[in-house]
């Protein structure tokens, strides 16, 4: 269970607009990497690129040191699974249906035994019947994450997984996230929060305007003056009495 | 909490069995001339060459109502399957080769083919009409769909423009032609079983056979299209592939019934929907209960034609219609509640 992503000179352009100006990115086993960026970066373009969803301007990713396009689709969906943001599923399919669906690749939707641990792991159990359509964005989100686990993959991509949960969710998603690692899988996670990439990411990669102007241990990267200067705002970063950082916005005068 | 109610696969397969078995013997033994059950079972194992001494009823059963009962079950199934597909592929519950214009596309290539004489040649109607059919799938599919996603309103118009070109095209055809092999527009607008041969029979089994067989590959893969095109790549389908693979099946099974017994509306529609009801989206258990339940709801439409006011007979289009058109209203407004407004 181990494989590794490399993504080097990455570029989209789209209709004039360069999205993704030359990008670096890798991933290895048990690497948890968080993309970061504000808004329109290109954090989701660049995990759409690495996932292989469009075909790339310049630059090349590589699987196990195989380019995206010498796979096979289903051997890719074997190397790795993606949580795209938000889901939106035409039919009543039940949730256990839904996570079923992650098996696919393996032409073994009868797994019950990978199936239900995926289920637990997410604990959405208890909504195995429900109608997927009928849950909340919360419960939909743990759902499809559930059905990532189910397909089982050395490499995970999650774009923004823990946005719609709350507190208590967060925090349980990030340890199934960290046991990922821990068990020497490869996440590479498009994240908000910064202090949740600042506990929880082995590296962080940040995007400004579609180009990587750093990337490195989070400790490393994210200080007061590179945020403050991505994010058009003030922003401190604080050491806490437990040793631990926490980062905020800075209002101080 | 609400819970999906899913009803035991193996209990539905059965009642769907039994169904189909009990409606194709009703639909045997009712009719202008009416048959006994008793004579009924004697004729079948007569055998079709036999010298009966009841020549009528024997005549009745082998060459008018077992090629019409056999085409029924075959042109329903079709049509079912054809609308299992079509809604998968455009991850839309409104799909069906009759309301976004593929029956319309298959029937103006049958006429086109029966003008220009193609039809001397074996398959040659079906063929063409193939052609039609699918080039008006693949012109719905082009039209309506953007980013990934099917625009409802986009979908209901282009059907709307297919439909009135081909009944226009199909008009002139008619009003030009005068010929008997194009029938009346009627046959192609409301299509009916009456003129059921074996030899129309036969042209359509290989055809419908084939579509369906290839339709079960496709049983996984339309399940994970309902998670859209990008997570569905993502689980390792080649999606434009597939979708083009399936829309030529569409294509064989919509044009090949509608080749033999011009449109019949909203079987495609109707039938999936109650499936997915009752077994729920996956489309492995889907597509082969469509198939019988198709078969059975065009064999009691038929019936219902060909006895209401007997001995004239309706245009199938018709019964169909009356029953599949308030269905598709409530599906409407159902759909418009899901989703929240017109998208």
């Amino acid at each position: 269970m181990s494989a590794s992503l490399v993504a080097s000179q990455v570029s989209i352009v789209r209709n004039g607009a360069t999205l993704l100006d030359h990008v670096d990115v890798k991933v290895s086993s048990g690497e948890f990497v968080a993309v970061l960026g504000p808004n329109g970066a290109g954090k989701s373009t660049l995990l759409g690129a690495v996932a292989g969803d469009f075909a790339l301007s310049d630059g090349e990713v590589t699987i196990d040191d195989r380019p995206l396009d010498a796979y096979a689709p289903s051997d890719l969906a074997r190397k790795r699974a993606v949580l795209p943001q938000q889901i939106v599923i035409s039919f009543p399919f039940t949730v256990r249906e839904v996570v079923a669906m992650g098996r696919s690749p393996w032409l073994d939707d009868q797994d019950d035994e990978r199936i239900e641990a995926a289920m637990r792991r997410m604990g959405v159990e208890s909504l195995r019947k429900r109608t997927y359509q009928t849950l909340s964005v919360g419960e939909q989100a743990r759902v499809s994450m559930a059905r990532v686990l189910a397909q089982d993959t050395p490499l995970l991509l999650l774009d923004e997984p823990t946005a719609v949960l709350d507190i208590g969710q967060q925090e349980r998603f990030l340890s199934v996230a960290r046991s990922l690692v821990d068990e020497g899988r490869g996440v590479i996670a498009v994240l908000h929060d910064l202090n949740v990439a600042m506990r929880f990411a082995t590296r962080v990669v940040v995007l400004h305007e579609g180009r990587s102007i750093a990337s490195g241990a989070p400790r490393d990267v994210l200080t007061p003056a590179l945020l403050s200067n991505v994010y058009h705002q003030k922003i401190r970063v604080d050491s806490t009495s437990d040793g631990s950082t926490v980062i905020m916005p800075d209002h101080r005068a | 909490m609400t819970e999906a109610r899913r009803t035991s696969l193996s209990a539905v397969g059965v009642f769907l069995a039994v169904l189909l078995g009990l409606t194709m013997l009703l639909s045997l033994a009712s009719g202008a001339f009416q048959i006994s059950l008793r004579d009924l079972l004697g004729i079948i194992g007569d055998g079709p060459r036999h010298d009966a001494s009841d020549l009528v009823a024997h005549n009745v059963f082998w060459q008018v109502r077992l090629p019409r009962v056999v085409l029924a079950v075959v042109v329903g199934a079709s049509l079912a399957v054809a609308g299992v597909i079509m809604q998968g592929i455009f991850r839309n519950p409104l799909a069906e080769p009759a309301t976004v214009g593929v029956s319309a596309g298959a029937a103006v290539g049958a006429v086109i083919a029966i003008i220009v004489g193609l039809n001397q040649l074996p398959l040659g109607v079906q063929v063409v009409a193939f052609l039609g059919g699918t080039l008006s799938t693949a012109l719905v599919y082009l039209l309506s769909r953007s980013d990934g996603k099917t625009e409802v309103v986009t979908l209901i118009l282009t059907g709307i423009a297919i439909n009135a070109f081909a009944g226009a095209v199909i008009g002139l055809a008619v009003f030009v032609a005068d010929d008997d092999e194009i029938r009346s527009v009627t046959f192609w607008s409301l299509g009916t079983l009456g003129l059921a041969t074996w030899k129309s029979v036969a042209a359509v089994i290989p055809l419908a056979v084939i579509g369906m067989l290839v339709s079960a590959k496709f049983s996984r893969v339309l399940d994970t299209l309902a998670l859209g095109d990008r997570a569905a790549a993502h689980l390792g389908v080649k999606v434009e592939p597939v979708r083009l693979q399936a829309i030529a099946v569409v294509g064989l099974l919509a044009s090949s019934a509608v080749a033999a017994t011009g449109m019949i509306a909203f079987v495609g529609l109707l039938v999936p929907h109650i499936m997915r009801i009752v077994l729920g989206p996956r489309h492995r258990h889907l597509l082969w209960t469509a198939a019988l339940l198709g078969g059975s709801v065009t064999l009691l439409a038929d019936l219902a034609a060909r006895t209401l006011l007997s001995p004239a007979e309706l245009p199938l289009g018709v019964v169909t219609a009356l029953i599949g058109a308030p269905f598709f209203l409530l599906l409407l407004r159902s759909t418009r509640r899901n989703q929240g407004g017109w998208a």
